[in-house]
């Protein structure tokens, strides 16, 4: 039994998966927008390629951005806003052209009423005491409910209501725990199944910028062909009626 | 170079109302905690002596995530405020309040604890056969005795509660004035990649920190000379 105890062997078998390292490896920075829609799209290319590596994290646009300008080991990232790819590739940390990959869509949805039956002005309504917004110094989906806000005349009535998530899916928790009356949030995560129990009413996009959705392959990323291929294949049929399913309108449609 | 914005200024108020609040509502509770736990020896006490070391070693986002769903309209103390009338806690200075005491209860009890088992009862015992009332106890020979202790506490929790995040971020949704704390705000500035404003208010409070912590180890190395 002595063999078993040799701290070389011991060593040997730690190790084996770092020696081992043949199999692809990628890893994908997303928008919080994308957390059930891209999941899907992952489980599904995985079966595909069972040997690839994926890791998915998610987070708010601003973050993802800062992270990569930072050195994180992100080797796509997909953005809510594709003003922040264009930043990265304007500043050298992206090597292929941003890329438009899905356009969101921002909804009212709320646990405690029935929020099919609301709009924008409703939010006045001393009843919805707490709003939920993501935050618009960097999520772009917080950014687009405070251009609504502004556009509706109602931004100075309703601010004092205002609770704001770190990220558009942190957003949607709070309205979904009840604490906040009402969450201004990504369509495609109104339609994830547990969100999708209760209603939602889309605000008009005519109200706000739109949210174009874009794409880069980090630098980091340039020579990791399983990055450009994923890339690739989320402009595929595959991918788009997985996207189009969470709500996301694709480029050309 | 410092140049601080008025979103900055009522970061700063609040917190500093924040840690202001925490600490004063720990000493009122902690000071009678931590004389009972140091009374005597029982499974209940340690017990008690677990549940409040729990912030040390949980993660502030299982704290922050059970007083979201607690406070809340939905959660028992939420709903029950609201089935009479008043609003429910969560996203509100009194929440995050709520929280940060939990949050820094130990940096409160523990050194209260610590001095008074140091000190004994003895004296206590020898104040009370001498026909000393309970709060003449209390301000003429306990208060004296475990004075160490007491600063130690104070200058902690303020000073802990100055350096909490997750419990906040999930508990306050960031609502300038109410819960947007300093520690929420550098997160902000950092995201939204305003990194000058980050930077002063980063440093604002590592130099606080220091500061604090400066204080508590000149007292500590004071009382232990005189002590020996």
């Amino acid at each position: 039994m002595k063999v078993l105890l040799n701290p070389l062997l011991i060593l040997l078998v730690v190790m084996l998966p770092v020696f081992s390292q043949a199999s692809e490896k990628m890893t994908i920075a997303a928008a919080s927008d994308l957390r059930f829609a891209l999941n899907d799209i992952v489980a599904l290319y995985k079966e595909r390629n069972p040997a690839l590596e994926i890791e998915v994290i998610y987070g708010s646009s601003g973050k993802m951005t800062t992270q990569i300008l930072n050195g994180a080991p992100f080797d796509v990232f997909f953005s809510a806003d594709i003003g922040f790819p264009e930043k990265l590739y304007a500043e050298g940390f992206a090597v292929t052209e941003p890329e438009v990959y899905a356009v969101g869509r921002i909804v009212i949805w709320s646990r405690n009423m029935d929020a099919s039956k609301l709009n924008l002005q409703d939010l006045t309504d001393p009843a919805i005491r707490r709003i939920a917004i993501a935050q618009p110094s960097h999520a772009p989906y917080g950014l687009r409910a405070q251009e609504a806000l502004m556009a509706t005349g109602i931004w100075e009535e309703v601010e004092p209501k205002l609770v704001f998530g770190e990220n558009i899916a942190h957003t949607a928790q709070m309205a979904e725990s009840g604490a906040a009356d009402v969450g201004i949030i990504a369509l495609s995560l109104a339609l994830f199944p547990d969100l999708a129990r209760h209603g939602y009413s889309l605000v008009d996009d005519a109200l706000h910028n739109p949210l174009t959705q874009g794409y880069v392959v980090t630098s980091r990323g340039k020579d990791n062909q399983a990055a450009h291929a994923f890339a690739r294949y989320m402009a595929g049929d595959e991918a788009h009626a997985i996207m189009i399913r969470y709500g996301f309108i694709m480029p050309g449609m | 170079m410092i140049a601080l914005t008025s979103v900055d200024w009522i970061a700063i108020q609040l917190t500093l109302k924040l840690c202001l609040y925490t600490t004063l509502i720990l000493l009122v509770i902690a000071t009678p905690l931590a004389w009972w736990l140091s009374s005597g020896r029982s499974a209940l006490r340690t017990g008690v002596q677990a549940v409040v070391a729990l912030p040390l070693v949980l993660p502030p986002t299982v704290l922050g995530f059970y007083l979201l769903i607690m406070l809340g309209p939905r959660g028992f103390v939420g709903g029950t405020l609201e089935s009479i009338g008043l609003p429910h806690l969560a996203f509100s200075f009194k929440g995050i309040l709520i929280g940060s005491v939990l949050y820094s209860m130990p940096f409160a009890v523990q050194p209260l604890l610590e001095a008074f088992n140091t000190f004994g009862r003895r004296p206590v015992e020898v104040a009370a056969s001498l026909g000393a009332g309970a709060v003449d106890r209390f301000l003429t020979v306990i208060l004296p005795l475990t004075r160490g202790g007491f600063v130690v506490a104070v200058t902690l929790s303020f000073a802990h509660t100055l350096g909490e995040f997750g419990v906040i971020l999930m508990l306050g949704g960031s609502i300038p004035g109410q819960t947007k704390v300093l520690s929420v705000l550098i997160y902000d500035h950092t995201e939204a990649m305003n990194y000058a404003a980050a930077h002063q208010l980063s440093l604002l409070l590592l130099v606080f920190a220091f500061l604090v912590l400066f204080v508590v180890y000149s007292i500590n190395r004071r009382f232990e000379t005189v002590r020996l």
